[in-house]
């Protein structure tokens, strides 16, 4: 267990493409944190110089009180999971997990202790003399976790873990693998393009985007106050709504009418707002005509239009809906104000 | 999972038919015929044949010339199978590693491959030419005179390396391909598993590679067997005389140089109960220690 940090570590490769921008973090010791983004926004490049599989092209990289920059792989102290397993095809479940540790001049009965633990705390039990293409791939999932957790390392890093898995079995691991970090307590970075994954096991979530970070929070604050409007039309599904709007006065003008206060601003903005942020009200200032209805059965999204934007709402799935012109209102404090050019939160 | 049929029996037996007939043409009559020879003691000049029954074989077995160019053949097989796919195993890996002009460094290292065993052998006269071959200047300045087709073992030593270096690109190939086949996060895995290179080599690398390398080992000892014909020949220029020679170039010798058809029949028959059983030894007791992805 161990606190990481990065001060300005950047990746430039031969060709000259810059996949991370100077970046600095810093991971509190037994942290979860989710680096999230769309793909080949650098986060999976940023993991892969905390492992050491790609080399640092500036910056300083601490795990620990250790300056790693450096250090091979093996020597930094870390596990990984990778998004295909990486399992050793030719070994049992049981050498797969036992390999690192053999490699560490691990005494045997200690590793079989350790393998025994691991595999009891993953299910594993009647599998460990099977060999990886003869288990499902929730199965090699875990494999790839027990291999990760009989090292006791300082540090856990995931590379897309649960993007081969199916949606049901990917829920449920998600869940197990929060369960088992919150349980040994080891600091561990998380790599994953989906949002929802983001949210749901992180104890901080980092937003990046084009090789720089946009955001660095907890999922709520992620959630609530996105940093730039890049964060805040991928975190959340269906995505905010952004409208484009006036400010005058010391309110939030969308057409004619107020939308929310403000104090300070000026002229054009971008206003956001999640879509359950938009209450249906027969007395409400604004009118949206839907025109799709999505029925997802705990709720609804409506999709409409409001003057020329497009529009989202999302309502319970007791409140009687139908097509065609819908008066709305927002719920108070509720909406985001981001700068209309540099799409920077105000 | 559904397994496709024929309707009609005929259709498969005739997509069958062209592969089955040159089998049939070149392999099962010539054994035959072999076979039939074996126990026949030909007439050289082709004025028939006399039933010895299995003298051609005892003759074989009490021959001592015979068991000397066997007990060569062995280890000829040996050394040529082993140095060649280690040798090419050993490239493999280095030019795995090989990013910059990585494409350029592998055509050179596969040249070799379109070059034909007599033309390797060819070469090596030329580079052990008595008077001027360069190789012969280098083991010179090293204090021995190589006497290729005179000293024994200097012919030897001639054989095994043309035949090496003609195997090599082959094996490289294949070598190279399997490597690159091993998933990249295998090896990552591998790297932050185990510090050590060597050791990740023999315990990750190396067991994904052996299939390959089972292929491999089968086309090289046929290949040291058999398809080395072409190099002994042009070594020994024609003329065995006291040089070492493999099982294959004696049947030639024996039979086409000697007339003795029986003889060398006998000795064709006895090289395909070796070829026989080294192939079931080998997929009954290598095989079963290898995985398949």
């Amino acid at each position: 267990m161990a606190q990481v940090s990065l001060n300005n570590i950047r990746k430039v490769y031969p060709n000259g493409v810059e996949a991370v921008t100077p970046s600095s973090f810093h991971i509190q010791d037994g942290e979860f944190v989710v680096l999230v983004g769309p793909s080949g926004c650098g986060k999976s490049t940023l993991l892969r110089m905390i492992a050491g599989l790609e080399d640092i092209t500036d910056g300083t990289l601490k795990i620990g009180e250790r300056e790693v920059n450096d250090t091979d792989p093996a020597h930094r102290d870390i596990a990984m999971v990778f998004q295909n397993y990486a399992l050793y095809p030719h070994m049992t479940v049981r050498k797969n997990i036992a390999y690192g540790l053999k490699n560490r001049k691990t005494p045997a009965d200690e590793i079989a202790r350790k393998v025994a633990e691991a595999s009891a705390l993953l299910n594993l039990d009647e599998y460990l003399d099977r060999k990886p293409s003869q288990l499902s791939g929730g199965q090699r999932q875990r494999v790839a976790m027990g291999r990760a957790i009989v090292r006791d390392p300082a540090l856990f890093l995931f590379d897309e873990p649960l993007s081969n898995l199916d949606a049901k079995l990917r829920n449920q691991m998600r869940i197990e693998i929060k369960a088992l970090q919150r349980r040994l307590g080891v600091t561990s970075i998380y790599v994953t393009h989906d949002q929802v994954e983001a949210m749901t096991m992180a104890d901080r979530i980092i937003v990046m985007n084009a090789g720089k970070i946009e955001q660095i929070g907890t999922p709520e604050e992620v959630y609530h106050r996105p940093a730039s409007t890049f964060v805040a039309s991928f975190m959340g599904a269906p995505p905010m709504n952004l409208l484009s709007a006036q400010a005058r006065d010391g309110s939030v003008h969308y057409g004619d009418t107020v939308v929310t206060g403000c104090n300070g601003t000026e002229g054009q903005v971008t206003l956001g707002i999640r879509p359950e942020d938009i209450l249906p009200d027969d007395n409400g200032p604004l009118a949206i005509h839907v025109d799709i209805i999505e029925e997802l059965g705990a709720h609804r999204l409506l999709h409409g239009s409001i003057g020329d934007d497009r529009l989202t709402m999302h309502v319970g799935k007791d409140t009687p809906v139908s097509t065609g012109p819908v008066s709305v209102s927002v719920k108070p404090g509720a909406a985001s104000l981001f700068h209309h050019q540099t799409g920077q939160r105000l | 999972m559904k397994r496709a049929g024929f309707t009609t029996t005929w259709l498969p037996i005739l997509l069958l038919l062209p592969q089955l007939s040159i089998i049939a043409i070149f392999f099962y009559w010539p054994a035959a015929h072999a076979l039939h020879s074996s126990f026949y003691l030909q007439d050289p000049f082709g004025f028939g044949s006399t039933f010895v029954g299995l003298d051609n074989y005892s003759d074989l077995l009490g021959n001592t010339e015979y068991r000397r160019i066997a007990w060569f053949t062995v280890i000829f097989t040996v050394l040529v199978t082993f140095l060649s796919l280690s040798l090419a195993l050993l490239l493999a890996v280095k030019a795995d590693k090989v990013i910059r002009g990585a494409r350029s460094y592998r055509t050179l290292l596969m040249w070799v491959y379109a070059v034909a065993p007599p033309v390797a052998g060819f070469i090596g006269l030329i580079m052990f030419n008595q008077s001027w071959g360069p190789l012969t200047r280098l083991i010179e300045s090293f204090g021995h005179e190589f006497l290729l087709g005179v000293n024994y073992n200097d012919t030897a030593f001639a054989m095994v390396l043309v035949s090496v270096w003609k195997q090599v690109p082959v094996n490289f190939i294949f070598f190279l391909s399997g490597l690159q086949s091993i998933p990249k996060s295998v090896r990552e895995a591998a790297l932050i598993d185990n510090p050590s290179a060597s050791g990740r080599f023999w315990d990750v690398i190396f067991p994904l590679l052996a299939p390959t390398g089972f292929f491999l080992l089968i086309i090289n000892i046929t290949y040291a067997l058999f398809d080395t014909f072409g190099v002994v020949d042009t070594l020994v220029k024609g003329e065995p005389g006291n040089n070492p020679m493999t099982l294959v170039y004696k049947v030639y010798v024996d039979g086409f140089r000697g007339n003795d058809l029986g003889g060398s029949s006998a000795q064709s028959v006895v090289l395909m109960v070796l070829v026989l059983a080294l192939t079931v030894f080998q997929f009954r007791l290598v095989e079963r220690r290898i995985h398949y992805t």
